[in-house]
């Protein structure tokens, strides 16, 4: 697979993963409001995957014009090792405050790429990202408020954001980590280059941080992290969520809604 | 048959999740094209994951067989993205009476930031935000304080 296709299923896999860990809470959300806030921040995720899923299809299918694959294969019918999402999505969802905490890291991450997109010399990417940055921009200020009122809210509220930071925290770098497809996307002009977007990433994310009574964090200078979501190499619970998403065209092929 | 009389029958189209509103109100009937027998339309989504889209496509192709037009093909587009301010203003007045605030603002650059201006069902300007997303994606819930009414209101976006 060439490294354009590569950095566009990026873009899809972390859309999908996310869409479908925030999935995991329909019927469950703390109170109806923010279960059907949270279930249709997955509706956008997933609608974005799709968008990206069907660009990488045909892109693919354009350069190896031999079996003609579709939106449905890259995202059922490829295995872990395949996946390209950050490992900070896969994590299982934990409790409110660590769902909301990773939406916020990953939506603030999002909001400046897409911000980037819109101007890709590959047309379809830049749609896409026009399309997708008008939503992404409202689930930052959906998260942002959540964080703001856990952290500034009761001590227990504070406390599990506190943990949820002690989580999730060490999975911030590979955001900004480049991955042989991300020089790929900026030297054809299709993409950026994600550690240009940290800077800016640490501001904002800092700036809801404070007012939200929340340690503020900085760029860890030396990571722990040996696992590379980007190029393959992911957490165990990647697995677990791929066989309970992929259950159905893996144990009935083809089969249709 | 001409191109007028087509999107005339395209009218009719509604969106399922908002039986009042035609997918000419709600601004995402982008393009029609019609020549020979051969029809090409252009749809865009409202939100990258909305669910109506596919019921749309087969609603139009029914509408359309209705009139016996069999040879259509429709298309997605996503750029320019859609935004609410490609709504009608028949559309908006529809979506009122219907009990759903219309977007209150005209380009929202600020997108959240907007409310609706009253309670579409008593008009009191005495309101508050329950969530920033109600039934689907497009819409925030909202309450009313003095008729305690909660209604929808679709979001400018």
């Amino acid at each position: 697979m060439d490294l354009l296709s590569s950095y566009i299923i990026h873009q899809a896999d972390n859309a999908l993963i996310l869409g479908h860990r925030n999935s995991e809470w329909t019927g469950h959300g703390p109170i109806l409001e923010q279960d059907i806030a949270l279930s249709n921040i997955a509706l956008d995720l997933i609608g974005q995957a799709r968008n990206f899923y069907q660009l990488a299809a045909s892109r693919i299918n354009e350069l190896d014009p031999g079996e003609i694959i579709t939106e449905d294969d890259l995202a059922y019918l490829r295995d872990g090792n395949e996946f390209k999402n950050f490992i900070l999505l896969e994590q299982t969802n934990g409790d409110w405050a660590k769902t909301i905490l990773r939406q916020f890291y990953f939506s603030s991450f999002q909001l400046l790429q897409f911000r980037e997109l819109v101007k890709s010399q590959n047309t379809e990417l830049a749609a896409i990202s026009e399309k997708s940055v008008k939503e992404t921009r409202y689930h930052v200020k959906w998260s942002s408020e959540w964080v703001i009122r856990l952290g500034d809210g009761t001590s227990e509220s504070h406390s599990r954001m506190v943990s949820a930071q002690q989580d999730l925290n060490p999975y911030i770098a590979e955001m900004f980590t480049p991955a042989d497809f991300d020089y790929e996307a900026e030297s054809s002009r299709a993409g950026i280059l994600p550690d240009k977007l940290k800077e800016e990433w640490y501001q904002r994310v800092n700036r809801i941080l404070e007012i939200a009574t929340l340690p503020v964090i900085s760029e860890e200078k030396k990571t722990m992290q040996i696992l590379s979501g980007k190029n393959g190499v992911h957490s165990e619970h990647l697995g677990f969520l791929l066989a309970e998403m992929q259950f159905l065209q893996r144990a009935y092929p083809g089969c249709q809604w | 048959m001409d191109r007028e009389q087509i999107i005339n029958i395209l009218s009719e189209v509604k969106d399922p999740e908002i039986p009042v509103l035609t997918i000419s109100d709600l601004g995402i009937l982008r393009a029609v094209e019609y020549a020979g027998d051969f029809i090409q339309i252009q749809i865009t989504p409202t939100y990258s994951g909305c669910p109506a889209m596919e019921v749309i496509q087969e609603d139009i192709r029914a509408e359309l067989a209705k009139h016996g037009l069999n040879h259509v093909e429709i298309k997605q587009v996503l750029s320019p993205a859609w935004t609410s301010d490609w709504m009608s203003e028949a559309g908006k007045k529809k979506l009122v009476a219907y009990g759903i605030a219309a977007p209150a603002t005209h380009a929202c650059f600020l997108s959240g930031e907007d409310k609706p201006e009253s309670c579409p069902l008593c008009h009191s300007k005495n309101i508050e935000m329950i969530s920033r997303f109600g039934s689907t994606a497009c819409k925030a819930l909202y309450r009313c304080l003095d008729c305690r009414e909660p209604f929808d209101y679709f979001k400018c976006h």
